[in-house]
């Protein structure tokens, strides 16, 4: 790569004068390795590593954060433009790629704008301080008389007078120029294209079908190879190992061969349609696995593990609170395991050889991948690059890890590039689940409705650090992660954090996660069942008192932020003041309405939900929900709204619908049909409302209303019917069984 | 391994495949199509939808055997196909669905828009005013994990009032 830290020429040198420059350029321009020459990360503190200026005068933009539907290479390009003065047409993201992109971490949690985007800001800054001095020097003049337009450079006062381009100062030369993050960077009053809603870069080329998506990818003389794994995968910890393989139940397929590394079994043929019949034939008798819970027995299970418990807020003094308290509300919850389960099965590329590896995945993070994948080839991990291509949305850790290290073991022993892609069955029943979680949420008001005291107990299991293929190739039983972002235990922030409470406490009841599922960060982790289970209790304390839920929100939030997106929200749905369930109606068909707050960590959600339900039935319809977010400074409202539209209709799949069925000895749920998902005809309308704060530092837009438009629906709910479910998907059976119905 | 013949977005091709082979295989790899897409396999999705005489049906269960004689159309030959369907002179870049997802900034991951372009073309093809109940239902086999469902719904009527000379 082309980051040069020990170059002839540092930087008081580029800046002291043009002949200086020169020389410089003409040692090192040309000489120069080619970017993707070495293994990375490259050096984040130079300015080379993060932007190219090309002789056209347009740009390359290298960050670590990728592109997964969600359109933050949009916002990125913006933030980069903003600050360089170029606009989208000048600009281009470069494909994140272990040899040449900077190291920002995993694309997870809400944080490419939110903490990718202030560290690109910064390097945008350096590099245009660096072209207004190379400017400077060129056209004679101080660089406080520059002004830049469409990466011009042209002198204060001088209509038609002395300019130069960007391209001219440095076309495809590297800066040299230490990021030291000082640069002066664009007041937000002068912003032009961050805060504008420029239209997404990627969405042409997925609209006409040229995209690549990581499933397009051929290269010659590629066998296409798949898992073989047990339907439905096993308790963690247990892996899945064979007993034996009998290769000769595939003899009539014809080049299709077995490949098996540990526990680990895959197959590879020259045409894809083998592959797959292969994997499908292979007959192998598998080790009778340790017993799991089934959904049966899940949640008592889960009540009666030893737990480590964790005090994750403590005010005041709760019991003295609940002592006091004049009207008090408690109930347990039950959330379901969920899946990520992208639309299309994971795929990977993978072309092994002796002393080095390219591996093309759709991974959230190209650097752990890089180091997973090394310890499954037993490779250094130099010597192994991975190309990060756009798979479908994976809302986290689903199986594209696994996908990538299949396709490297396959690879490795066949000696040729692999096509590795999961069977709709594989990505189902290997997915690493967002998992189930129990609620114990306790809150009390004081006679005028003013909350005095809130308890929330919260039990789940953690997430895996490793992932199936690594564990059953190298014959682990998997690592659960045991400490690290809040979301693998009681998220503070979306249990009762909105609301000015002087006495509460949130506990977490860790359990051990062998002998559950495989777990992992399923987009807004957790923060649906927190939300589920925490705003249901604060809307029963309303109804206790006859108070409209919105006006007992108001009274109870001291934070304008809260308050805004919550009136915004309201607003948007011209609310108007209500009791909960007082005024049901006995026709068949219902309707009814309700809110709800939430977030991941930092930004602000708020939803309010109507709803119709068919009381003879059980079905709920959500016919329209109205979710507002506040994530400070949007970048790009239009991405917001896509995002907050993406999030409804999803929690809306996700309260109704979605869960995880597993037996004693296996997951069931292997399809759509056995896991069906919210569907074209079932969809709700969306008013998307993204309260906008010019002056507040960007914050995430993924996840964060996704807690509340649950929130909003459970609520919705019990408004229609008079009933409220403690435990989701909100299914048929679960409303009549409520409704004493059941059929 | 047999050769058979099928027509494809207007051209007769030569494949060479087992007569179980599914449809899809065939398109994305011997044809190296990037329209239709593999999404499960199980005719749930929608995500490997082509036309067959202008009818949508699922080719990864669909074995190439089946299709012989068949004029078929993927993604790739949607704007033809409407060109032809409206007596154009000239094929169009896109389609008016295809712009029309653009324009609304419908799509998230991309993935599952080969499935919702074919199935809204041919919803627009054989009812070129649908109201939304119809839109709903026809679009109904076809899943979006994504989440974008009401700009789906959105682009549809774009396309649809563009289609018909209304004004959007």
């Amino acid at each position: 790569m082309t980051i040069h830290t020990d170059l002839p020429f540092s930087r008081r040198d580029l800046l002291k004068g043009g002949g200086a420059l020169i020389i410089g350029f003409s040692l090192i321009g040309p000489a120069a390795a080619a970017r993707g020459d070495v293994a990375g990360p490259p050096d984040p503190n130079t300015v080379d590593t993060w932007i190219a200026v090309h002789a056209d005068n347009t740009a390359s933009v290298y960050f670590g954060k990728c592109e997964l539907g969600q359109g933050n290479t949009t916002g990125m390009l913006q933030i980069v433009g903003e600050e360089l003065d170029l606009d989208m047409s000048q600009l281009k993201a470069e494909r994140l790629d272990t040899h040449v992109t900077p190291n920002q971490g995993a694309t997870s949690s809400s944080s490419s704008i939110h903490r990718g985007g202030p560290q690109l800001r910064a390097a945008a800054a350096e590099a245009r301080q660096a072209l207004l001095q190379l400017a400077s020097v060129r056209l004679g003049v101080q660089t406080g008389s520059l002004t830049v337009a469409k990466g011009v450079v042209f002198v204060d006062g001088e209509s038609a007078g002395r300019s130069v381009k960007y391209g001219e100062l440095l076309g495809d030369k590297p800066f040299n120029v230490k990021f030291t993050g000082t640069a002066p960077q664009k007041p937000a009053n002068r912003y032009a294209l961050v805060g504008t809603r420029v239209p997404r870069v990627d969405i042409p080329a997925k609209a006409a079908g040229t995209y690549e998506h990581v499933h397009h990818l051929r290269v010659p003389n590629m066998l296409h190879g798949r898992v073989v794994l047990p339907r439905g995968q096993r308790a963690f910890g247990a892996g899945a190992k064979p007993v034996s393989v009998d290769e000769s139940s595939i003899k009539d397929i014809p080049s299709a061969r077995v490949i098996r590394k540990g526990d680990f079994i895959g197959v590879v043929a020259e045409q894809e349609w083998d592959a797959v019949k292969a994997a499908r034939q292979l007959k192998v008798t598998w080790q009778e696995p340790p017993a799991l819970p089934g959904n049966a027995d899940l949640f008592s299970k889960m009540r009666a593990e030893r737990t480590t418990d964790t005090v994750i807020a403590d005010w005041g003094d709760a019991a003295k609170g609940f002592g006091e308290a004049a009207h008090v509300r408690s109930s347990g919850y039950r959330c379901p395991y969920q899946g990520h389960l992208p639309f299309a099965p994971n795929c990977a590329l993978a072309d092994v050889k002796g002393d080095s590896a390219l591996i093309q995945s759709s991974t959230q993070d190209v650097y752990t991948a890089r180091a997973m994948l090394a310890t499954v080839l037993g490779m250094a991990p130099e010597k192994i690059r991975v190309q990060y291509f756009e798979g479908s949305g994976t809302f986290g850790r689903s199986c594209y890890e696994d996908a990538a290290q299949a396709a490297a073991i396959l690879s490795q022993a066949a000696g040729r590039a692999v096509r590795v892609q999961y069977m709709r069955w594989d990505e189902h029943g290997w997915d690493n689940y967002g998992p189930a979680h129990i609620a114990e949420v306790r809150a009390g008001i004081d006679a005028g409705g003013k909350l005095v005291a809130y308890e929330y107990h919260g039990w789940q299991h953690g997430w895996t650090v490793t992932s199936s293929v690594l564990d059953i190739a190298l014959q682990k039983s998997g690592v659960e992660r045991a400490s690290g972002s809040n979301s693998i235990t009681v998220n503070p922030m979306s249990t009762g954090s909105m609301y000015q409470v002087a006495n509460r406490r949130v506990i977490g009841h860790a359990i051990p996660m062998t002998g559950y599922l495989r777990g992992a960060a399923l987009r807004s982790p957790l923060d649906l069942s927190f939300a589920f289970a925490s705003e249901q209790t604060i809307d029963e304390l309303a109804t206790a008192i006859k108070m409209d839920p919105l006006e007992f929100r108001r009274k109870n939030i001291g934070d304008k932020r809260w308050l805004g997106v919550l009136n915004a929200a309201a607003e948007a749905a011209k609310w108007q003041p209500r009791v909960m369930g007082a005024s049901l109606s006995s026709a068949e068909v219902v309707s009814g309405r309700g809110i709800g707050l939430g977030t991941h960590h930092v930004s602000y959600g708020a939803a309010v939900a109507d709803v119709e339900i068919n009381k003879r039935t059980g079905a709920i319809v959500v016919k329209h929900v109205y979710a507002a977010m506040d994530c400070g400074l949007a970048v790009n409202p239009a991405l917001v709204e896509n995002q907050i539209e993406g999030q409804v209709i999803q929690s809306v799949s996700r309260v109704l619908k979605e869960e995880v069925l597993f037996d004693k000895s296996g997951v069931t749920s292997l399809d759509w049909a056995s896991y069906p998902i919210l569907r074209f005809a079932e969809h709700p309308e969306v008013t998307a409302v993204v309260v906008q704060r010019l002056e507040e530092p960007s914050t995430g837009a993924g996840e964060e209303v996704m807690g509340a438009t649950v929130a909003a629906v459970a609520n919705a709910v019990f408004d229609a019917t008079g009933v409220r479910l403690r435990e989701y998907p909100m299914t048929p059976q679960r409303l009549l069984a409520a409704l004493g119905m059941r059929t | 391994m047999a050769d058979l013949k099928i027509v494809v977005n207007g051209r007769d091709v030569s494949v060479s495949a087992t007569p179980d082979t599914p449809l899809l295989y065939v398109l994305m790899n011997e044809l190296r199509l990037k329209g239709p897409r593999f999404g499960c396999g199980l005719a749930q999705c929608g995500s490997c939808s082509v036309l067959a005489d202008g009818v949508e049906i699922r080719a990864c269960v669909t074995p190439i055997a089946n299709v012989a004689g068949k004029s078929l159309t993927t993604l790739e030959g949607l704007p033809a196909l409407y060109a032809q369907q409206k007596g154009l002179a000239q094929a169009p870049a896109l389609h008016p669905l295809q712009q029309a997802f653009i324009d609304v900034q419908a799509v998230h991951c991309g993935y599952c828009y080969n499935g919702m372009t074919i199935k809204g073309a041919e919803l627009l093809a054989q009812t070129p005013k649908p109201t939304d109940a119809q839109i709903r239902a026809h679009m109904d086999g076809h899943l979006c994990r994504c989440g974008t469902y009401a700009r789906v719904m959105k682009a549809i009527k774009v396309a649809s009032a563009r289609m018909t000379g209304g004004a959007q």
